[in-house]
């Protein structure tokens, strides 16, 4: 049971025990998280089922093209990110570099399209505020109620987005590490537990994808 | 399956796991397409819940993690359910107790 791993806590008596503390750790932290969103997630479950047409109205205000590359984008960067903790575990440093850039980069691929995103919202008076006048094309809906269906949208996929900007923060300190040698096969927590964090925040957006963009799609209703 | 700390899931199910995704991602904006009433929003929630399955188990280990993280992931799922669950009690009786309209409505109808 002696290790001679200059990387397990004193505290610790073995480095699956201390391997273990982490993960539990890191689970706890996002099943708090689910929560977090869940709230959300239960405010747009109570309004929608009150104001369905109002929620249609606002979602076909969406770039669906935008939405649909965003989810493909996460994918990706759930894949690369991935490849990064098998990298990792196999111990070989410049792959998990490479996955980790480019996990860095989809990161930033998503944020720049959800930029994008925002500035047409902003152009088109879509923000709820003052200035909230929306072009819906059906008439017989309440604004008020499609201002909440906004308020909602920029919540939910500000409060994702600013997961992803701590992500990407997280992804730079990460690569600074491993350039400097940090883990091994040995041990590589830090990515592994990063990895969930990373993945989490990607079925945050499995939900949002289709509960956002795609109300109500289908031509002739 | 105890939490072996080498344990080393091999390339092809992450492949496997991300065109799943792939998929899933192309069928829920095809369902939408689809005027199914009020199936459309269980048809979108079922795929993006076997989406979420799929990362779970998979991209985040958990199929091959120890009994400890599967309890903890499964009662966070659980306290979700709680909040969802009571909530809703409320919200989809109101109708019938105060007699105004249904709660869950449908677009367009």
């Amino acid at each position: 049971m002696a290790s001679h791993s200059v990387t397990l806590r004193h505290h610790f008596e073995t480095s699956e025990q201390q391997k273990d503390a982490s993960t539990i750790g890191m689970w706890m932290f996002l099943v708090t998280e689910i929560m977090f969103f869940g709230g959300l997630f239960m405010a747009y479950i109570a309004y929608r089922g009150a104001y369905p047409d109002a929620f249609a109205a606002g979602s076909q205000k969406l770039n669906i093209v935008y939405g649909t590359i965003n989810t493909a984008v996460l994918i990706c960067s759930s894949l690369t990110m991935a490849m990064a903790v098998h990298s990792a575990a196999l111990g070989k440093k410049n792959l998990i570099i490479l996955f980790l850039i480019l996990t860095l980069m989809l990161g930033g691929v998503f944020l720049g399209i959800k930029a994008v995103e925002y500035h047409d919202k902003y152009v088109g008076h879509e923000i709820p505020g003052a200035n909230f006048h929306p072009e819906l094309d059906n008439k017989n809906v309440s604004v008020n109620n499609v201002s909440l269906y906004f308020a909602l949208y920029f919540g939910m996929t500000g409060l994702h987005a600013l997961h992803m900007i701590v992500g990407v923060g997280l992804l730079l300190f990460l690569i600074f590490k491993t350039a400097k040698g940090a883990y091994t096969a040995h041990w590589h927590t830090p990515i592994e537990l990063f990895g969930l964090y990373w993945h989490f925040v990607d079925i945050v957006w499995i939900f949002l994808f289709p509960l956002l963009y795609l109300i109500d799609l289908h031509p002739g209703k | 399956m105890s939490n072996h700390p080498d344990h080393i899931v091999p390339v092809r199910v992450y492949i496997l796991v991300f065109l799943a995704l792939l998929v899933g991602t192309g069928l829920t904006v095809f369902a939408a397409t689809i005027d199914l009433g009020r199936f459309n929003i269980v048809l979108a929630l079922f795929i993006a819940c076997i989406k979420a399955a799929l990362v779970v188990l998979f991209f985040m280990h958990v199929y091959y993690s120890s009994r400890l993280t599967k309890a903890i992931v499964i009662s966070g799922l659980c306290t979700l359910l709680i909040l969802f669950f009571f909530t809703l009690t409320d919200l989809l009786t109101r109708g019938a107790v105060q007699g105004s309209t249904d709660w869950v409505g449908v677009p367009g109808r």
